[in-house]
């Protein structure tokens, strides 16, 4: 197992640093140059001078060359300090991402939630059942669940809320220790949206793990002891059946993130992946790179952790 | 989603589990005539058969877009302002006055386009990345792993939206984006499949023979990989469609004024739902039955190709 976290460790480092290297590349280089962005003002046709390009490029540092920008950013970013919105000025940009960052991780979860209470008695069922219509009707729920873009769900889930109870979207956000229940009221509709194409993942996998697990030897053990069919899939199935459909949703972490992006700009949620959109819309690039370096650094981290925790739940694993 | 597709990833975790038993020796059966292939292949498979119509459907209504629609996509008539679905304009009107349906219509053509060119170039990278990884392996597959590492960090939506935001919205941006996204994801499944190629007989002895590195690559290698390529073309296909619609959707994808499923939905669309519900049911149902089409194909052509795969999900 010490060798493995070894290993797992020493191979996160150069992954972690290439992540950065890639932001920088995509959102800092391809751009072009962030004074010219910053003294054409958001609608690109500002008068400026030479003069206060020369100093503005000074002050922001990109009149250096650009790996010494590169450890600039990556040194500051160390520390903390994302750098400052290129059109509020003064505006911290860390300040900003951690405001949004507890509504977007409240989502993501109440969405995981209500996604893996309905998505595994319905991939257990389905496993029991196996080749009934039951079973059938759960598949295709579930590769529908796939196919459905999720904003159309969005989309639609406004619709019937609009058409049923006269609902509007809220305008002002509460946080749960402010208010829960008005908290609850503005996520619950987003997250159910954001959960379909998790619901129909975590069914699938639960499903097929359940079936492996139903052929296993102890299973037949259990039920020529006589247990009951209720303890036989409850204590003995599902219970093995469980670690790899709590890994690999973990794995799917990422498309949760780009599930929120999408919500929240449906149902203005004020969380981290509105913050991104608008400040794309803005070019506001300082916003976006802390926004995607700390996503795939999550990400990695993420990663690493369920990685660890499978090579030492499953040996076997940590040998491959 | 927005999306990923599970079923590659589900695909990569077989493909590196534990080695499979040497296989049974099986009586050829007796050859079957086209018709027979088909007849097979729609009782077998009925959901398959069902999503290659679809698709079938699909391309012939991109190709004959302009036969088909009966209005001009971008024309803005002031009587079909928010009109509902009718005889003269089959799915009603929009915002600008311009006809859901010949933009429905269009918009095929756009789905269609980044599905197979950002598809196709993103599994061919991902492929020549994954063979020339193998084969030389040691240090180069050590490094270009790591760089595979760091892009699959990146959700697929998070990173076309970075790609989107230093290039600006355009067609070909999008295209670009998104075969950029599907390059690791590939490279790492086909990476999987080449390490076990690598260790058959045909590629020893082509080597004994002497064969150079290219001529083993390309006529040992890749020939070997290609139904598990063709599947990973379907799903990403149909996860580029999704995909290309959500950045449109997002306003980051393609510009306004083009008839994209994506871009249908955004906008007005969504702010009067409770007004004109049809504008975003159409696109929605559009892409929703276009991505299922790709996806249950994609499931029936691994099955049908890849035996080993089978009982996956």
């Amino acid at each position: 197992m010490r060798t493995y976290v070894i290993k797992r460790g020493l191979l996160f480092i150069p992954t972690l640093i290439i992540v950065t290297v890639l932001v920088f590349g995509i959102l800092r280089i391809i751009p072009g140059d962030p004074a010219l962005l910053i003294l054409g003002g958001e609608e690109g046709d500002d008068d400026f001078t030479q003069e206060q390009l020369a100093d503005l490029r000074a002050k922001l540092g990109t009149d250096k060359p650009i790996y010494v920008q590169y450890m600039v950013w990556v040194g500051k970013m160390l520390k903390g300090d994302f750098g400052t919105s290129y059109f509020y000025e003064g505006d911290q940009v860390i300040d900003d991402v951690l405001a949004r960052l507890p509504v977007t991780v409240e989502l993501g979860l109440l969405a995981l939630v209500m996604a893996s209470g309905v998505a595994i008695p319905m991939g257990v069922i389905s496993a029991i059942k196996q080749d009934t219509i039951g079973d059938y009707a759960t598949r295709v729920i579930t590769i529908a669940g796939i196919a459905l873009p999720n904003f159309w769900v969005a989309v639609m889930t406004i619709f019937f809320l609009i058409l049923f109870f006269k609902w509007a979207p809220p305008l002002d956000y509460a946080t749960p220790w402010e208010d829960p229940w008005r908290n609850f009221q503005q996520l619950i509709f987003p997250a159910f949206a954001l959960g379909t194409s998790n619901m129909a993942f975590i069914a699938r996998i639960t499903r097929s793990a359940m079936l492996e697990v139903l052929h296993e030897d102890y299973i037949r053990t259990a039920r020529s002891k006589g247990l009951k069919e209720v303890t036989v899939i409850g204590r003995h199935a599902l219970r093995n059946a469980l670690l790899p459909v709590v890994t690999l949703t973990g794995y799917e972490f990422g498309r949760l993130i780009s599930g929120t992006v999408i919500i929240e700009v449906i149902f203005l949620v004020p969380g981290m992946g509105r913050l991104l959109i608008t400040s794309i819309t803005q070019r506001d690039f300082p916003i976006i790179q802390a926004i995607i370096v700390l996503i795939a650094v999550v990400v990695l981290v993420l990663n690493l952790l369920l990685d660890l925790t499978y090579g030492w739940l499953n040996p076997r694993i940590r040998y491959n | 989603m927005a999306q990923e597709q599970g079923t590659p990833e589900a695909l990569a975790g077989r493909a590196t589990g534990p080695a499979l038993p040497p296989p049974p020796v099986f009586v050829l059966p007796p050859k079957r005539t086209m018709r027979q292939h088909l007849l097979f292949f729609v009782t077998r498979k009925p959901l398959g058969a069902f999503g290659a119509s679809v698709a079938f459907v699909l391309v012939l209504v991109a190709v004959f877009a302009r036969l088909i629609a009966n209005h001009d996509p971008f024309d803005t008539s002031v009587h079909a302002i928010w009109i509902a679905p009718g005889a003269e304009y089959y799915l009603g009107g929009d915002n600008l006055g311009r006809d859901v349906f010949s933009r429905l219509v269009y918009g095929a053509r756009i789905s269609l386009f980044v599905g197979i060119v950002a598809s196709f170039v993103g599994c061919t990278i991902g492929m020549a990345v994954g063979v020339a990884s193998v084969h030389f392996g040691g240090k180069t597959d050590l490094i270009v792993q790591r760089f595979i590492d760091a892009l699959i960090a990146f959700p697929t939506l998070i990173l076309a939206i970075a790609i989107m935001a230093a290039l600006g919205a355009s067609l070909l941006n999008v295209v670009i984006a998104l075969s950029i996204v599907y390059v690791p994801s590939t490279a790492r499944i086909m990476r999987a499949q080449f390490l076990a190629i690598k260790e058959m007989d045909y590629v020893l002895s082509a080597r004994a023979a002497g064969a150079g590195a290219g001529r083993i690559m390309m006529k040992h290698m890749i020939p070997n990989a290609f139904s598990l390529y063709l599947v990973i073309f379907t799903f990403h296909l149909g996860g580029a469609i999704i995909a290309e619609a959500s950045l449109s959707f997002l306003g980051v994808g393609t510009p306004i004024d083009v008839p994209s499923w994506g871009g249908m939905l955004s906008g007005a669309t969504s702010q009067y739902i409770g007004l004109a519900p049809w504008l975003a049911v159409f696109p929605g149902l559009a892409i929703a039955l276009v991505v299922f089409s790709w996806n249950v194909l994609g499931d029936a052509l691994r099955d049908v190709l890849d035996p080993r795969l089978r009982g996956t999900n």
